[in-house]
């Protein structure tokens, strides 16, 4: 009885370890985001009892700062709508139609998962230069696109080649077409597969650093994790802001995750966990 | 006929919808992912392509001056990936078999560890300098506090400490996600097995080490695959907190980070080498899908035998 009670009890201080080590750094963060750079300086572990606001504002008004979110919005938002569509359609005729090469097409997408993007980056920076899309978010959700839409795909398909088959043939016999029966019929059930679909390219994205670094030049087009290093290096000791340039960078995605923590979790992990 | 009309229809809506997603996949992934190699073979001046090169590059990738800088990276990402491996995925288990035994509170717990999973690694990097910075950080403050002043380094600043300091910072934003797949993999077990283990009185302890450790299998090779290739394509963390030349002095340098500097140029040399620099991706590909590939066929095989 004793042993079983002390390795609840160990089990149970591992994850409250875990959740502290998980907690306090954010806490600091918040904290000291809250506070003036000169009081932080002299204790940096005091707590923020009047909430210095002015270090967001100052964030927010240097100019870059509401451009990087901005440019990190556009181009994330336009890879996951252009993921979105091509694997609903893509995922729907290998999930659902039988034809011939069809599996040489399914093995050609699902060797696409096996390219690690960086190593294919020489070429690909040549490729794009000539293409003129070097420098411009067009490029970037282009090539971030062509990333994530393989194992998309095989999601999507996956999630199609599940629905019965009486589906289709009901709505045919009801004189749908084609594309009324992906649209109307179909699409809605595979809902559940797209927002993993949406999750698992989505956080990458946002969070990537790699592809801006070398695809983007100017100023005005740097996503926020790139930007980022650009406002460390002219905020270098100015704490205040610099917690407070981490906070708004952090927030949007804690914020979803927050409210859609499992759809998250499922999501990220999808690929590595099967079922 | 109207049979054939629907057959029509599909084989157009065949075309019109698979055909854009092979293009930019064609497009973007498959012709750079082989030209690649290509590259290595030529003569390059900047961006601009030369004669033919034979091996050169890679003969010049293994000499003076690169050979040093190759060598000392491949030791760091070895390393890590050791480092990671043995640490991480033993944090990952624990915590999974936590995770496991809880009746209620599991999904605030799941919530709180993969938490740090979903931050960039710029503002995981930047949040963790700030946490180890040598005057301003917490860390050294409560080390000075309690006493163990010679504990206090300057984390990121010397050869010594910068490189364990990165796979730690590493570990708290990583282990959630072992911990997860662990977690689908103890979920995954047959509960006949459990039960009949313990009417044989088996205790807690062995259930785990005899039954539910090697039904982790397939779960612990998918971690150790994936671990294997973060390691040896380690960039961003190295990168946000030790610049594109592994600062201090080359203690955390990889093989990514070099690649970057010979094909787009660094702060201190200027020029690029894209010759060089293909031929050291060649390399990392290899190595990587070598490792993951053979890798992953011999874990597998034991999967079976268990």
């Amino acid at each position: 009885m004793i042993k079983l009670f002390a390795s609840k009890l160990f089990f149970r201080s591992v994850l409250i370890f875990n959740t502290v080590i998980v907690i306090l750094p954010l806490l600091f963060i918040v904290n000291s985001s809250l506070r003036e750079t000169n009081d932080f300086a002299r204790s940096p572990m005091k707590l923020a009892t009047h909430p210095y606001w002015q270090n967001f504002k100052d964030v927010w008004a240097g100019g870059t700062f509401p451009t990087y979110m901005k440019n990190s919005l556009v181009v994330t938002g336009g890879s996951i709508i252009l993921i979105l569509l091509l694997s609903l359609g893509a995922g729907f005729v290998l999930g659902r139609y039988k034809f011939r090469g069809h599996s040489i097409i399914l093995g050609f997408i699902l060797s696409g998962m096996l390219v690690p993007a960086k190593l294919a980056i020489l070429p690909l920076f040549i490729q794009l230069k000539w293409m003129h899309l070097l420098d411009s978010h067009i490029g970037l959700i282009l090539v971030y696109t062509s990333g994530a839409l393989p194992a998309a795909i095989f999601i999507m398909s996956g999630f199609f080649s599940a629905l019965p088959s009486d589906l289709d043939n009901a709505a045919r016999i009801d004189g749908a077409s084609e594309f009324q029966l992906l649209r109307i019929v179909l699409t809605p059930l595979v809902r559940p597969g797209l927002a993993i679909v949406a999750i698992y390219s989505a956080i990458p994205i946002w969070n990537d650093f790699f592809l801006p670094l070398v695809f983007l030049q100017s100023p005005e087009k740097k996503t926020i994790m790139q930007g980022l290093t650009a406002f460390f290096g002219e905020y270098s000791s100015q704490w205040g802001i610099i917690f407070a340039g981490l906070m708004i960078a952090a927030l949007p995605l804690i914020t979803l995750y927050l409210i859609i923590s499992e759809q998250f979790i499922k999501g990220l992990t999808a690929g590595a966990v099967k079922g | 006929m109207a049979k054939s009309g629907l057959k029509r229809d599909q084989q157009r809506f065949t075309y019109l919808l698979l055909l854009p997603a092979l293009l930019t996949i064609i497009i973007f992934t498959s012709l750079p992912a082989l030209t690649t190699l290509s590259y290595s073979f030529f003569h390059w001046t900047g961006f601009q392509r030369g004669g033919f090169a034979g091996t050169e590059n890679f003969r010049r990738l293994f000499a003076f001056p690169f050979r040093d800088s190759l060598f000392m990276a491949m030791r760091h990402n070895v390393l890590v990936f050791i480092g990671i491996l043995i640490i991480q995925t033993s944090l990952g288990i624990l915590i999974a078999y936590a995770l496991y035994r809880l009746k209620r509170g599991q999904r605030f717990y799941r919530t709180v560890i993969f938490l740090p999973v979903i931050f960039s690694l710029v503002i995981v990097g930047y949040m963790w300098q700030a946490m180890l910075d040598p005057f301003y950080g917490p860390i050294n403050y409560l080390l000075h506090k309690v006493g163990w002043d010679s504990l206090a380094l300057t984390w990121l600043g010397s050869t010594a400490t910068a490189l364990p300091t990165l796979v730690f910072i590493n570990l708290w934003r990583w282990v959630g996600f072992p911990a997860i797949i662990f977690l689908a993999g103890l979920n995954a077990i047959n509960s006949e097995y459990l039960e009949a283990a313990k009417i044989d009185g088996a205790s807690e302890g062995q259930i785990f080490r005899k039954i539910m450790f090697p039904l982790l299998a397939p779960s612990m090779t998918i971690v150790t695959v994936l671990t294997f290739i973060g390691a040896f394509e380690w960039f961003d963390l190295p990168y946000v907190l030790g610049g594109s030349s592994g600062s201090p002095a080359g203690a955390t340098d990889t093989l990514a980070l070099m690649f970057y500097r010979l094909s787009f140029g660094s702060v201190d040399s200027g020029a690029n080498e894209i010759g060089i620099g293909a031929a050291l991706g060649v390399l990392i590909f290899t190595v990587v899908g070598i490792g993951a590939g053979f890798g992953s066929k011999y874990l597998r095989s034991r999967e079976v035998q268990m």
